[in-house]
Parts: C-alpha cells; sequence; structure tokens
C-alpha cells in the first residue's frame, strides 16, 4: 500500500502499524509527535494504529537539548 | 521641552542641571545630559533628555511601565502588560527566554521545573554560582524579581507530565516549551495540540553545540504553533550545549511569544 509521510509517497506492507513505520525510519517513538490524517495520535496508540492505503502521516521529530 | 526621567519637563532659557535636581529629585546623585554624565553646572538646551538619578533607588511601578511604554509603545505595552505566559523546564533555553520577557514587562510567568542549580548548568543557564543547591523556580524568580519587580512570577517546583502541563498551564496567552529531553517536547506537543488549542506555543528543537547560529530558525507547524531551531543538532551528536546558541534558540522562542501576544501569528 501507499501512504504519504511529510509529503513523499512510500510503500508499506497492509497493516503497518505507525510504530513499525517508526521503526523502518529508525526514530524512537517517544520523541515524535505523529498526525494521521490530521488527527494528533497519543503515544500509547503507536502500537495499535494501523495505517491503511492514502494516509497522509505528518511527523514531528525532536531531538535533545535545552 | 525638556525630557526628564521619561517625561516631559518643560525648557526655560539658561536653566541648568542643578536647578532640575532641586526642582524635581534634590536627592539625585547620578546626573545624566543625554546619555553623557555632567555636573549640576552643565547648561541644558531645549530638546535635551535628562536623567536624575539617586544610585540604588528603586524606580516605582508607574515610572518602569513609562519607561517601557516609551520604547514599546502603549498600545504594544498594553497587551504585553495583560499577558500570561507559561515557561516548561528552566534550563539554558527557560532561563534565558524567561529574563527577555521580563525584561519586555509580560505581566505574569509561571514557571515550572522540578531541578536543583548544579555547577555544570552555570555555563549556559542562567543562575549564579551562589546559587548552586537552590531549585531552578526560586533562583530563577530571585533573579527575575531583580529584574523587573513588577512582573507577577508564579513557579511550580514538579516534574510536568501531560495532566500536569494541562492543569498548571490552562490559562496562559502562551506556552513556551524548554525542556531538555526530547520525548518531554514531544509529551508537551501532543498535548497542546489534542487539548489545549486557546493557548499560543512555542517549543524548541535543535540547539546544540557550535555550528552556525543562522540555522536556527523559527517555524510555524499550526495556527499558533511554532517550533525553533535547526531541527537536526541533537545534545547526544553535535556535542555540548553552549549558552550563545542556545540563547539564540531562547531569544527566537522569546520573540515568538511576543509576536503571537501582539496578534502576529507569522514566524
Amino acid at each position: 500500500m501507499q501512504i504519504i509521510c511529510n509529503g513523499q509517497q512510500r510503500e508499506l506492507e497492509e497493516e503497518t502499524s505507525l510504530a513499525a513505520m517508526l521503526a523502518m525510519l529508525e526514530l524512537d517513538p517517544n520523541t515524535v509527535v505523529a498526525e494521521v490524517n490530521k488527527k494528533i495520535i497519543e503515544r500509547d496508540q503507536y502500537e495499535d494504529l494501523r495505517l491503511r492505503d492514502g494516509d497522509r502521516v505528518e511527523l514531528i521529530r525532536f531531538v535533545g537539548g535545552g | 521641552m525638556l525630557t526628564v526621567n521619561e517625561r516631559p519637563y518643560p525648557f526655560r532659557e539658561g536653566m541648568r542641571m542643578g536647578d532640575l535636581v532641586d526642582e524635581i529629585k534634590p536627592q539625585a546623585d547620578v546626573l545624566l545630559l543625554n546619555g553623557m554624565v555632567v555636573s549640576r553646572d552643565a547648561l541644558l538646551q531645549d530638546g535635551d533628555i535628562c536623567s536624575l538619578i539617586h544610585t540604588g533607588e528603586i524606580p516605582s511601578a508607574l515610572e518602569m511601565e513609562q519607561a517601557l511604554v516609551a520604547r514599546h509603545s502603549a498600545g504594544v505595552q498594553e497587551k504585553l502588560r495583560k499577558a500570561t505566559v507559561g515557561i516548561m523546564g528552566l534550563g539554558g533555553l527557560g532561563s534565558a527566554a524567561a529574563v527577555s520577557l521580563v525584561k519586555v514587562g509580560i505581566g505574569r510567568l509561571i514557571l515550572a521545573d522540578h531541578d536543583v542549580v548544579v555547577l555544570s548548568n552555570i555555563h549556559r543557564q542562567h543562575y549564579c554560582i551562589d546559587q548552586i543547591g537552590l531549585r531552578k523556580t526560586k533562583a530563577l524568580k530571585n533573579t527575575l524579581v531583580h529584574i523587573n519587580p513588577f512582573v507577577a512570577v508564579e513557579t511550580r517546583d514538579v516534574k510536568l507530565d501531560s495532566r500536569l502541563i494541562r492543569e498548571i498551564f490552562a490559562g496562559v496567552d502562551v506556552l513556551l516549551e524548554c525542556f531538555d529531553n526530547p520525548a518531554m517536547k514531544a509529551v508537551a506537543l501532543r498535548t497542546v495540540l489534542n487539548h489545549m488549542p486557546q493557548v499560543g506555543y512555542v517549543g524548541a528543537s535543535g540547539l546544540a553545540g557550535f555550528g552556525t547560529g543562522n540555522t536556527i530558525q523559527t517555524r510555524k507547524i499550526r495556527p499558533g504553533v511554532y517550533i525553533v531551531g535547526d531541527d537536526e543538532s541533537d545534545v547526544r551528536t553535535a556535542g555540548s550545549l553552549l549558552a550563545p546558541r542556545v540563547g539564540i534558540a531562547a531569544h527566537h522562542q522569546a520573540n515568538q511569544a511576543v509576536r503571537i501576544l501582539l496578534g502576529i501569528d507569522e514566524a
């Protein structure tokens, strides 16, 4: 299936979870704010949320320091 | 007309500085004429700007307000004075942003952190060497009140989480995310986007090291929601945090807070 992540098309296997996609991108899920189809996803939903064909995903990744 | 201690004062031909001292402030011991230190004998000219200072005397709230209004304009200062800004995390970002906002005359600040000042903070955070061992909330409040006693500074000595962010900062106009920990940065942004739509927000990510300051930018991600930084300089990979670069980011945050308060919803 195809999704759009931060404006770029990506090919993913069916039923890929948000957490699995973040793992593929080598991102620590705790440091990422994820929006799927304009909805901000709570952190405790990342493992359960299955992406679907055509989903639009926006990721904001934070790095440390303050 | 003269300007004496920020206010208009009638000019008379032949006036000297000493006349002003006698008429306005007999206890003054430092006299400035157009920015230069002068004696009582200095002859004044129409249009001169004069300051009569009694060293160590704390100006009144009204005098402080007049000084801010003279520089920022009455309309701007009224918006800033009525505003409440929350700051989450009082490290290199939060302590510097707080100092900037107190100077500009924000009416009320709510500061939250659970840390204690330690030696390794002094190189980049707005704490003094004799504050080591104090709670950051208490130490920073002391400094802020020392700078401008007419700002209401409230402190919360807590380790923030999503629930506490919602509780403590529900009523603020703008919230600054100044955490060190990237997971907390994400928690804060999720919380605001999902639960606090009325709050302006300025987070930060990517400010470590001593790379160019020109890559630190303010990005708008939603109406009223901004992220400051270069997006990639992680403290784990870019090396230590240094006062100058963290300070650039902190002042981007303070600047964007002011812009939001003035109704400018653009980076």
